[in-house]
């Protein structure tokens, strides 16, 4: 935590046709911070995550990551750039074993072409090797060591969303975002997932911006939130700051929570 | 799946991971080896054109196995490739260009006259069918990022649509490429029309004969089909070991990825052009090689060859034997050939003498064909030897497991 800006979003909005999903964004990662993105159910939290990982183009408003201006490239290659993330929906590749799954995101990170793939130069079969053992060690780190062969389908659905997070990682990103991580996760679950986004940030030097409904981890994990409600920004702060802002609760619970009705 | 006993089952799984995948390869090997010595006569069950047919078709259902089995992109159109090919052969290996009065002649088809013992007039142009093949594979690569361009930035049903379009354009571009009239007899013509181009030149063995010190003929005699056979065999083999190592490289899954979620995969750093494009280049090549034996064989190229039935045979070669792996492809497209070229026929004709009926079971082609895409679809929709066999397997033993244990 150096003070530098990893992610700067300036003014981003989007719109689709008449509806203005994401209106006017601005918002700022500090580098090395774990952030995280609450709103209500339509606030345009998914949606901010697919302008920065270049899914959708914006239709006004910047976005730099790393310095770089992201808007209009490819996901690919912002991907290659350092961003990488996890889905709401769970999305592996299901036929693929899990450790394939991971080595996927090493692609941009693997050099051998074609040609030597096909002759199996020495080079190349080293490269394979290596990845295939930082799969194996992505694997054991997010908990499901001895899964490499397993297909991901096949696999449970918690293993599942740590497998996303394998796989996030081999792409040995700067940004990591995380999208509803602990949905479906039980309380105990919740909870060592809190531990386990600190220890992965900690241990990997990462960034990570989470989309989250669970307050619990949100307020256990965040070290600043910011607070979508009909694309817009209406807060952002401290967890503390966040709790106690009326215009949150208002979003959340309702006008009359506010004037202290009953 | 009751075929197989239970013990023979798990003594299977009990071998290593080697075995498991040597001994099929091995036995698979020796029967393509041995296949040549099974052939049959001219009207048997089956006749050695047959299998000279099998052996193209296999390399060709391996290439669409790349694209449709590893990728994931529903190409209907793959009958491109072969024309591609298959011209290609044409253009280089006969005297389509004596009337143009270009003359290439490479040394091996050197005509020395007998009498005076010197080089006659060259006609046409006359490559060595080594590097004709090159040269189509090339060109059929080619032409597969040509036509991926565009499309390739479609999804799923929109490609299968625009593929189908362009298998169908094609034939006609190349049926039409005859400007000549009766009064313009010296107009462009490029393809013969519906005429063709034939004949082209046996294969060529020049070289091998110069390694084997004479052992190996000049060329192939067109009515040798066993040594075309094992020719053609020499390029199955090849394309099966670059199918296997790019499928378990960086490239293979790649495409596995985007077969599986393409948005994901390009979140994950996947550049989906290049990858796709990559399969459509190395599908388009096996193709273009397959088009060209193809060509050399029947030794006349027509364009009524290449029509749209030939893609969906085709693909329909890769779905009976399991899309994304290799030897399922390769076992669709012989099965598939030989019901094509003999089966049909030959069944026909025992079930006809044993009860006396007077049916053509060959008129029924293609029903025959539409009945195995829907049963597989139905009953098998992985094919006979689906990509995930072995996990597959284990998962049912589990299952059998399990119900096992209930009922005590």
């Amino acid at each position: 935590m150096n003070g530098d800006i990893l992610l700067d979003a300036r003014e981003v909005t989007v719109q689709f046709g008449g509806l203005t999903a994401v209106n006017a964004v601005d918002f700022q990662i500090p580098t090395g911070a774990i952030v995280a993105l609450i709103g209500p159910n339509g606030a345009g939290k998914t949606t901010f995550f697919n302008v920065l990982t270049g899914l959708y183009t914006p239709t006004a408003g910047a976005v730099f990551f790393d310095g770089r201006s992201v808007v209009g490239l490819a996901p690919h290659r912002i991907a290659a750039m350092g961003m990488a993330r996890t889905f709401q929906n769970i999305r592996l590749f299901g036929a693929m074993t899990a450790a394939e799954n991971v080595m996927v995101a090493m692609h941009p990170h693997l050099k051998s072409g074609v040609t030597s793939t096909i002759l199996r130069l020495p080079k190349q079969r080293r490269e394979e090797k290596a990845a295939r053992e930082r799969a194996t060690e992505l694997l054991d780190y997010v908990g499901i060591g001895g899964t490499d062969e397993e297909f991901a389908k096949n696999l449970p659905y918690g293993d599942q969303r740590r497998l996303e997070v394998a796989r996030a990682l081999a792409l040995r990103p700067k940004l990591l975002l995380l999208d509803e991580p602990t949905a479906g996760m039980n309380p105990q679950e919740s909870a060592a997932f809190t531990s386990f986004v600190r220890r992965v940030r900690d241990d990997m030097q990462l960034t990570v911006l989470l989309i989250e409904h669970d307050m619990k981890v949100v307020m256990g994990v965040s070290e600043h939130i910011t607070v979508l409600e009909y694309g817009a920004k209406i807060a952002e702060g401290s967890a503390a700051d966040i709790r106690s802002n009326p215009r949150v609760i208002e979003a959340y619970l309702g006008k009359a929570a506010t004037e202290g009705v009953g | 799946m009751t075929i197989i006993p239970q013990g023979a089952r798990s003594t299977w799984n009990s071998l290593p991971p080697v075995a498991r995948t040597a001994i099929p390869a091995v036995l698979l090997m020796a029967l393509a080896i041995a296949g040549p010595q099974l052939a049959s006569g001219p009207t048997g069950w089956l006749p050695i054109t047959t299998l000279v047919f099998c052996a193209v078709y296999a390399l060709f259902s391996m290439g669409l196995n790349i694209v449709v089995g590893y990728a994931g992109l529903l190409d209907l159109g793959y009958v491109a490739f072969f024309l591609f090919g298959a011209y290609v052969a044409a253009w280089l290996m006969s005297d389509f260009w004596y009337t143009r009065s270009i003359h290439i002649l490479d040394a091996a088809h050197k005509v020395i006259d007998p009498t005076t013992h010197q080089p006659v007039s060259a006609q046409g142009i006359h490559l060595s069918f080594w590097i004709v093949m090159v040269v189509a594979a090339l060109v059929a690569a080619i032409g597969g990022v040509i036509i991926g361009w565009p499309t390739l930035r479609l999804k799923s049903d929109y490609l299968a649509l625009v593929t189908l379009g362009f298998g169908e354009i094609l034939p006609e571009v190349f049926r039409n490429a005859d400007f000549r009239t009766v009064s313009n007899p010296d107009a462009l013509n490029l393809t013969n029309g519906t005429k063709g181009i034939g004949p082209l030149d046996p294969i060529g063995n020049g070289f091998l004969r110069h390694l084997t010190n004479g052992v190996i003929p000049k060329a192939v005699t067109p009515s040798d089909y066993r040594a075309k056979y094992y020719i053609i065999l020499i390029f199955v083999v090849l394309f099966v070991y670059v199918s296997i190592k790019l499928r378990g490289g960086k490239l293979g899954r790649a495409w596995l990825a985007i077969r599986e979620d393409e948005l994901a995969a390009s979140l994950m750093g996947v550049p989906l052009m290049r990858t796709k494009l990559w399969s459509y280049a190395i599908g388009a090549a096996a193709g273009g090689f397959a088009g060209t034996f193809y060509a050399t064989t029947v030794g006349i190229v027509n364009v009524d060859t290449f029509i749209f039935s030939f893609s969906i045979i085709i693909l329909c070669a890769v779905i009976l034997g399991g899309m994304g792996n290799v030897w399922g492809a390769i076992v669709g497209g012989v099965v598939i050939t030989w019901f094509n070229y003999t089966g049909l026929v030959w069944i026909g004709e025992k079930m006809n003498s044993a009860l006396g009926t007077k049916v053509k079971l060959k008129d029924y082609e293609f029903g025959f064909f539409g009945m195995i895409l829907v049963l597989m679809m139905l009953f098998r929709p992985q094919g006979l030897i689906p990509a995930a066999r072995q996990k597959q397997v284990q998962e049912l033993e589990r299952q059998i497991e399990q119900q096992e244990v209930v009922p005590t």
